[in-house]
């Protein structure tokens, strides 16, 4: 774990659109994922979750957004100064994506097999045939009875579930050392995101790739992350090892986050917190903290300056103005 | 046991899984779609007609016979014969070389500029979008058949000329259903997990967006078969298409056809009738074709 990081995201800075409408997404930030490990990123919906998954491949959608600063440092190379060639090169076959539903992300008018068997055939340059018995066993590793007969089969054939093994197989066909997962289980039946889970889990373990999970449900992040970002208006505010983030979460934030899950250990009766307000909108962030029109300790500081993260001791950074540091 | 011929013979195995899958294709075109299947065997029995035209025809498309002016259909002459004592039957075989050919050829010309522009407008979007639709607009806003008799009063007429403005006329227009079907499908998740996985434009453009907008471009095509011969007959009816005495359907349908029309009404039936009888079998053909093409459409195999 000493070595370097297999990615380091430096200051990355995403913004969409431009003049005055332009907001930005993924503001200023910083994260180490090692080799092997499982880094969760959690937030709400609108956080910037999502477009700091697909900055880090640079798959933003260019008009309207941009990567405006920062590096993205993937096995020593910075990602963000590749040619569009050598970046195709490493999509897929370095880094792979599993996206968000897994309804929609199979192409519905070819088979399975063609679909899993591309990226082989695409990055390792193994003829069809090869890449069909390659895309044959990836099946079975993600647990798909019969593989070999439903090679042939188009996704229209598959339930969600599925479909986010057979994404998952696609993942795995160039065995990257990175694997970004967005919401991998969102649009799965509760039943089944424990399986996809406990599947991605496992077969990372056994290639040594390291995942980052993108999620909104901590209960996920509990159970599968090594380690935790919790984002919030663009911004990363508290970074730890999941447990000690359980254990003490220190960015009001993420307590209100806490607090607004049921837990099995609490006395019947008790009610949820919710926190208080809208997330914010991109486009008009308050000045200083973004939190600090929800949070019930904002003092005059927090609606002055930005805070930053820092670090508190452990591998355990926050931004927060009101809670101590170190 | 499979294993071994698979590995002693690829290419042999590639060979037959394609022959196989085209056999269970047919298979399901007459299982599934029998309207379909009947549509595509008179479309094959109309193009084996106009091959062998010379073969086929019992008289030359231009012999007349002035003792056997305006006949009925008999035995001698099965779809009658016309004011010049022309068999009308030999002139409808002749006749569907040059329609067949020109509604064939315009037709896939057509679709082609269609599916290329609309591919590169709606796939690459941005300002090639913005200047190319601009240029879409400006061309539909001409009348058809203006450009058709500019073009061929300058170049005079023909068959090649009909099948190059009827292609770009047709093709240009054409290419907005394409666009639109690029843009709904862009859009779908798969293409972002295309992109994800390395592929380049071209790769994703080939593989995963060409496939998913074929539904439109068959339909398109069999649309402009049946545009194309007709507008071929208005064309030879403003005596702008392929100069007589080449028999055309269209040309034989409003020639003079008309000035027979209650002495020998078959001198117009004959042809409209295979013109109807084509255009329709092209289409129920085509609507089959998209039905088997669709994999949500078929059951379990």
């Amino acid at each position: 774990m000493a070595s370097t990081p297999l990615l380091q995201v430096r200051n990355l800075t995403t913004q969409f659109g431009s003049g005055a409408g332009a907001f930005t997404a993924v503001n200023d930030i910083t994260f180490d994922v090692n080799a092997g490990e499982t880094v969760a990123i959690v937030g709400e919906s609108g956080s910037g979750k999502s477009v700091t998954a697909l900055s880090i491949l640079r798959l933003v959608p260019t008009p309207p957004g941009h990567i405006v600063a920062g590096e993205v440092v993937f096995e020593g190379i910075d990602l963000l100064k590749l040619s569009d060639a050598e970046m195709r090169a490493v999509r897929g076959n370095r880094i792979a994506m599993i996206f968000q539903e897994p309804m929609t992300s199979l192409n519905p008018s070819l088979t399975i097999g063609l679909q899993i068997a591309e990226p082989v055939n695409l990055h390792k340059g193994m003829p069809w045939n090869m890449a069909y018995k390659k895309a044959k066993e990836l099946l079975e590793r993600v647990r798909m009875p019969d593989a070999q007969g439903r090679l042939n089969t188009n996704p229209h054939q598959f339930s969600g579930g599925m479909r986010q093994r057979i994404m998952i197989a696609m993942a795995l066909a160039c065995e990257p050392k990175l694997i970004i997962a967005d919401e991998p289980t969102t649009a799965l039946d509760v039943t089944v995101q424990a399986q996809i889970l406990e599947l991605l889990k496992e077969l990372t373990h056994e290639t040594g790739a390291a995942l980052i999970l993108i999620t909104h449900d901590l209960g996920v992040v509990a159970r599968y992350a090594d380690r935790v970002c919790v984002m919030y208006g663009g911004k990363i505010v508290e970074t730890a090892d999941a447990c000690d983030l359980y254990e003490r979460p220190m960015h009001p934030y993420t307590r209100g986050l806490m607090a607004s899950i049921p837990r099995l250990d609490q006395p019947a009766g008790v009610r949820l917190v919710p926190i208080i307000g809208q997330p914010p909108n991109l486009a008009q962030l308050p000045p200083g903290c973004a939190f600090n029109p929800r949070c019930s300790e904002a003092a005059e500081r927090c609606r002055r300056d930005t805070p930053n993260l820092m670090k508190a001791g452990d591998g355990h950074s926050h931004a927060c103005w009101m809670v101590p540091h170190g | 046991m499979t294993e071994i011929t698979y590995r002693s013979k690829p290419s042999g195995t590639q060979l037959m899984r394609k022959l196989s899958s085209f056999r269970s294709f047919v298979v399901r075109l007459f299982r599934e779609n029998p309207l379909g299947a009947i549509g595509a065997v008179v479309c094959l029995i109309f193009l084996f007609a106009a091959i062998f035209a010379d073969l086929l025809a019992p008289y030359g498309f231009n012999q007349i016979m002035p003792s056997n002016r305006t006949k009925p259909p008999s035995w001698q002459f099965w779809f009658g014969t016309d004011h010049l004592g022309r068999d009308i039957f030999s002139r409808v075989l002749y006749g569907a070389r040059l329609s067949i050919i020109i509604a064939l050829a315009a037709s896939m010309l057509a679709t082609i500029i269609s599916v290329v522009i609309g591919i590169i407008t709606g796939y690459l979007g941005g300002k090639i979008d913005m200047i190319a639709q601009r240029f879409v607009d400006a061309w539909m806003s001409f009348p058809d058949i203006v450009i058709l008799i500019v073009v061929v009063a300058v170049v005079g007429p023909g068959m090649l000329q009909i099948i190059l403005v009827l292609g770009c006329l047709y093709g240009v227009a054409g290419s907005r259903i394409i666009r639109s079907a690029v843009l709904s499908v862009r859009e779908q998740s798969f293409i972002h997990a295309a992109q994800s996985i390395g592929g380049s434009n071209t790769r994703v453009i080939w593989r995963h967006i060409l496939p998913n907008i074929m539904p439109p471009i068959i339909v398109l095509f069999t649309m402009r078969v049946g545009a194309v011969i007709l507008v071929e007959a208005a064309l030879s009816f403003l005596g702008l298409g392929v100069p007589p005495p080449t028999p055309t359907w269209g040309g034989m349908l409003t020639g003079s056809a008309r000035n027979y029309m209650y002495l020998a009404p078959w001198m117009a039936i004959a042809p409209g009738i295979c013109l109807t009888i084509v255009v329709f079998s092209v289409n129920m053909f085509g609507d089959a074709l998209r039905d088997l093409l669709d994999p949500r459409m078929s059951g379990t195999r």
